[in-house]
Order: structure tokens, then sequence, then C-alpha cells
């Protein structure tokens, strides 16, 4: 899957999880998703959950860290890493 | 902005006496209700709060209740009957158990934990836990499941979001069954249920809503947890409730609240806490309590975190404005 392709899956799924499918344009992909307030801790096992059955891989204990699954950009860069890993 | 390592020490006896005004204006101007219910586990807050109602209302104003079930430690009882022997008000155990297994409390907690550990036996014990490595690292607040199977072997795993909010919902019943305990005997008195939640429970959402949250006052909720502690002193709660570590005292492993849900010892959050919130400059926080200024940022944020992320727990019903 190209970047731009996986950018647009992880902002459907957060904009339709967390947004109900409204205010897409409300945040950029590099806005922090904890600090702006979309997703919280909870969200945050929402955000793995869909990730590990889409992308079929774990996310080890040490990997929950923000500067994996905080973003758009991040997650992008986080997925891009395990699934060429 | 002064910080140094007192900072949180209090003036215990002023403290305790404007609590008890407090206490006796609210209840008597307020509430109008001649007595105070306190639900008692042998732990530090709820031995605190009986003991300042004691204090405010007189131990014939005072009952305790002591709500036990299956996951319950003995030794919370034994304290509870420590503190209620020492302070000379009544009590009554009332267990919750049958309550509990008629709304199928374990079952649906162990069928939530299957969905982790497929050969889990209702004879294992289990607790959940949180990472507690919060000044190393920069991680979010997963939970993951610990059982102990039947021949001492320990397993962990990360929870998934299903089974984890299956865990959480099943044993919430167990502090809700008590909530709804404890105003069955206030009101057949007509007296209120006090909350035993101190500030770092109430802000950082650590507590059940209409559970433990579920109270008519919440006499120690703007008092850190080192600062409870404090007060324990002056009031002269028993020593061995005062040295007990704070447990949550539901899973049927023995879980300490740090390890549960803080991630921290309590007098350094606290102590961090304090400084967030009175816009401390982080360089002398870390320069007094020893630590470096990325991990006095880690705990600010993980702190702020779990207030804007538990803001729900707190809030009223919300209305629909016309």
């Amino acid at each position: 899957m190209d970047k731009d392709t996986l950018k647009k899956e992880i902002r459907d799924f957060i904009v339709d999880t967390f947004l109900f499918g409204e205010g897409a344009d409300s945040f950029t992909d590099s806005d922090s998703f904890m600090q702006n307030g979309i997703v919280d801790s909870t969200g945050i096992l929402e955000v793995t959950g869909f990730i590990e059955e889409k992308f079929d891989f774990s996310i080890e204990n040490e990997e929950m860290t923000p500067i994996n699954l905080d973003s758009v950009n991040n997650l992008v860069a986080f997925i891009s890493k395990k699934v060429n890993a | 902005m002064e910080f140094h390592k007192d900072i949180l020490k209090i003036d215990a006896e002023k403290v305790c006496d404007n609590i008890c005004k407090q206490i006796r204006s609210q209840l008597k101007n307020d509430m109008h209700k001649p007595g105070a219910v306190v639900g008692i586990s042998g732990g530090i807050a709820s031995s605190v709060v009986a003991a300042l109602c004691v204090k405010a209302l007189g131990a014939n104003r005072v009952f305790g209740l002591m709500l036990p079930e299956k996951d319950s430690a003995d030794e919370s009882k034994s304290l509870a009957e420590v503190l209620a022997d020492h302070f000379g008000f009544d009590t009554e155990l009332e267990s919750i158990y049958k309550g509990c297994e008629g709304l199928g409390v374990y079952a649906k907690r162990d069928e939530a934990i299957k969905q982790v550990f497929p050969d889990y036996k209702p004879s294992w014990k289990s607790k959940i836990i949180t990472p507690t490595n919060l000044l190393e690292k920069e991680t979010f607040n997963f939970f993951t499941v610990v059982v102990e199977t039947d021949s001492g072997e320990i397993r962990e795993k990360r929870l998934p979001l299903k089974p984890y909010l299956q865990i959480v919902a099943a044993t919430n019943y167990k502090q809700r069954l008590r909530m709804t305990t404890l105003y069955y005997h206030a009101e057949k008195r007509n007296w209120a249920v006090i909350g035993t939640g101190n500030k770092d429970e109430h802000m950082q959402g650590f507590f059940v809503k209409y559970g433990d949250g579920g109270t008519d006052l919440k006499p120690i909720a703007h008092l850190y947890k080192i600062q409870v502690f404090q007060l324990a002193e002056y009031l002269g709660v028993p020593k061995e409730i005062i040295n007990r570590i704070p447990t949550t005292d539901t899973y049927s492993s023995e879980v300490t609240q740090e390890e549960f849900f803080y991630g921290l010892d309590f007098y350094r959050m606290d102590m961090l806490w304090h400084a967030m919130e009175n816009n401390v400059p982080k360089e002398k926080a870390a320069e007094v309590l020893d630590l470096t200024v990325e991990q006095v940022e880690r705990a600010f944020y993980n702190i702020q975190r779990k207030i804007t992320a538990t803001e729900y727990l707190r809030m009223e019903p919300l209305e629909i404005k016309g």
C-alpha cells in the first residue's frame, strides 16, 4: 500500500470512529490525536486494534508510544516500518 | 514560584478543623442529614474520612460499613475493625459477594480474560496493571492483564480494547453495588453518604462514576494523597492502616494503586502535579525532585492526559439546552 493510500485509510478510520464521520478537515496529519481531544487513552486501544487487524502485525508494549501512534503521520511512519520489517 | 521538598506539608490541625467545620455545616445546613455513613475498607483514605467524621460529628453520628466481596483481602476487614474500635463508631459487615455473583460480575470478568488467555480458569488469580515506567518513557496508559495459574505460573498480556472494557465494566459493578448498599444504610437513617476519594483519585479519574464517586460529600477531594497521610498521622489513625500499601482491593491478585493506575510513587506524583498546577519551571521541579527535565515533562504530560481523559467521569448528566 502506498503512503497516500495508507494515510487515507487511517484518516477515514479516525474520522469515522471518533468524529462521527464529520470534521475530516479539523486536524492536520501532524496534529496529536490526544492533545487535540480526538482520541483518549481508551481510543488509542481502538486505534491499535484497527492497525493490528488491518495490517496483520502485533504492536509490542514498548511500541505503545505517542511517537508511533499519536498522529496520522506518526501512524503512517510506524506502520510502514512494521510492514517492511 | 516557591517549590521545595516540603511544599505539600500541611498544617494538619488547621486543615482538619476546616474540613470538620464544613462537614458539620454541609450536613446540617445544606443536606439536613444528621449523620454520616462511610464505606470503610481498612485503607488510608476511608480511615481518614471516618476519623474526620467522628471528629466533626461525634462517634454516635457515624456508621461504618464494610462491604467485602470474593476478591477482597482478609486484611481489609480486620483493619476496618481496628479503625472502628479505635474511633468508637458502629459498623456492620455486609458482603456484596452474592450480589456480585447474581449479577454475573465474576463470570463476565472471567469471560473477558478468556478472550486473552483461552485456558484461563476461575480458580486462577488475576489483576490488571498499567506501565510503571512513566518517568522513563513517554507511553500510553494501556492495561496488561496478569494471571497466576493454579501452579503459580505468572503470565501477562496487553489487553485489547474489548476484553479491557469488559473487565473494567464487570469490575465496576462492585463499586456500584457498594454505592447502593451505602445509600440503603444512609437512607434508612436519613444520613448522608460520605466519599473517601482524595485529589489524586478525583482529578485523575481513579474512581467509578456512580460507584465510589457516587456520594453526597467529598471531604478530602482537595487533598493530595501525601497530605491524606499527614492527616492520618494527626488524627491518630492506627499505624497498621497508615503503613498498609494502598491497593485497589478489587482483583484476586494483589495490585497496588501505583501499578494499577498512577505509574509513579505518590510523593513524586503529587509534587510533580503541584509543580504543574502552579507553573513551577520544569527545571526547578527537576532540581528539587532529582529528576531530568525530560522526566518532568513526561510526568506533566501523563498527569494532564489523565485529567483530560477522565473529565467525563466528573461530569454531571448533560441537559439539552432549549
